[in-house]
């Protein structure tokens, strides 16, 4: 439910503090996915299958990377940390992006699966954020919506072609759903904050509201690819929304971070 | 200080509207400025499709004169767009080189969508003498453009990924050739 009184607390610049925490938050967790989510798609570059999907994974990873640098720049607006530190400077238990985004490429199937399913559930989050009633955060929302329509309908379609197919690339999507399906569950995690932001009206819906909004998009695609419903993912023990990490994220800062460890004072 | 907007179609008559009155003679100087800015910008090219402007893409979004400053809205394309800061320093290359401005800035806009529909006539002509096929006008994943180089409407996407984020891929079957196309974002 929105709060009138909110919405000009939010309007006028003058932001509670409890209000200000849940929208960091939430600016962060939008940030890193995007931020981890970009790294790990600019690694195809030069491997993929052939040279469209090169250029392709190339693009998106240029615009998520994009979308990760604005929202961090919105946070910078709020806390004064620059949306450099967010990105480069911050420990491991700080980061707050979903662990299935940070788990290494592995095959082709395994990232067709991983990016489809993010990808749907970022158009629901972003869509949530439309109706938020933190100006910033809807404007970015809108732009970057206009760009990732893009990035899902290749998703899908890669998705689709994989399992429409004979033989061993649908055993290959069914492998790798397999494996991912049982770590996607802090997708839909809003994190410590979680009743601060629905209550505030930073984001317009709950977890479960956004988590159902997703089924209702990925469970229609399982059905025309002809893929039994694996059913409402396991809580998983541990949330990348509160800082839990799996060793794959230490590679992926480490990797990152290389120039900056090196050389603290170099710029573009 | 005046300020006037971007109309989505520069062939226009551009009209300046002037905001806050300090008097006649400078409110007509504010204007002429932000006018003789907006010409400037004319010059400057987008790096990646050199006959365009910054103007024929929409993507000055607003000038506005105060005193001996500019400041430059630009809408960039693409959130990520990597040639902003290129872009930034080409206008302010050639907003140097005209009197009586002593200082500006450039800043992108974030808060309002650059949409491909601010492309002007001018600007979509363009294209096409490039070789880029203008975008569609609306969010059409399947719509396959006219080819640019023979004009047949035969063609296929290759991919929605192109060389920049806004250029889509496509194969002519008539002329056997591939070509490019703007986006419709």
């Amino acid at each position: 439910m929105r709060d009138s009184t909110e919405v000009s607390v939010a309007s006028d610049g003058k932001v509670a503090p409890d209000y200000k925490h849940a929208l960091t938050a939430l600016l962060l967790q939008m940030g890193d996915d995007e931020l981890i989510f970009g790294h790990r798609c600019s690694e195809w570059l030069g491997l993929a299958p052939d040279l469209e999907e090169d250029i392709a994974f190339s693009s998106m990873a240029q615009d998520e990377i994009g979308h990760a640098s604005l929202f961090y720049s919105i946070a910078e607006s709020l806390s004064g940390t620059s949306a450099d530190r967010y990105a480069f400077s911050r420990g491991k238990n700080s980061r707050l992006n979903a662990m299935m985004l940070e788990t290494k490429n592995g095959d082709w199937a395994d990232t067709i699966v991983r990016s489809y399913l993010y990808n749907a559930f970022e158009q629901v989050r972003l869509k949530e954020c439309l109706k938020s009633n933190f100006v910033s955060l809807q404007q970015a929302a809108a732009k970057i919506l206009r760009e990732e329509r893009y990035h899902l309908l290749h998703m899908e379609t890669w998705f689709e072609k994989l399992a429409r197919s004979q033989g061993e690339a649908r055993q290959r999507l069914l492998r790798a759903l397999q494996d991912i399906w049982p770590n996607i569950s802090d997708l839909f995690d809003l994190g410590v904050h979680a009743d601060s932001l629905v209550r505030h009206g930073i984001i317009s819906n709950t977890s479960l509201g956004i988590y159902s909004q997703w089924e209702s998009i990925v469970r229609p695609v399982f059905a025309k690819a002809a893929i039994d419903w694996p059913g409402k993912p396991v809580q998983f023990s541990q949330s990348g929304r509160v800082g839990q990490h799996t060793s794959a994220m230490d590679e992926i800062l480490l990797t990152m971070t290389e120039v900056l460890s090196l050389d603290a004072q170099a710029v573009w | 200080m005046s300020t006037f907007k971007a109309t989505s179609d520069m062939t226009r008559k551009q009209k300046p509207i002037v905001n806050e009155s300090d008097g006649e003679t400078s409110d007509r100087n504010t204007a002429d400025k932000a006018f003789e800015v907006r010409v400037a910008l004319r010059e400057v090219k987008d790096p990646e499709i050199p006959t365009l402007s910054l103007e024929d893409l929409g993507m000055v979004y607003d000038i506005i004169v105060d005193h001996q400053t500019v400041h430059v809205q630009l809408l960039p394309t693409f959130v990520g767009c990597p040639a902003q800061e290129f872009i930034r320093n080409q206008v302010l290359k050639r907003l140097d080189e005209i009197d009586g401005v002593n200082h500006a800035d450039v800043t992108f806009v974030m808060d309002v969508p650059w949409t491909s529909e601010r492309i002007t006539e001018t600007g979509r002509a363009k294209l096409e003498e490039f070789g880029i096929a203008p975008p569609p006008a609306r969010f059409a994943p399947d719509y396959k453009p006219q080819c640019p180089y023979c004009e047949a409407h035969n063609s296929d996407v290759v991919s929605l990924f192109g060389p920049t984020a806004c250029r889509a891929v496509y194969y002519c079957k008539n002329c056997k050739q591939p070509f490019e196309g703007m986006k419709f974002v």
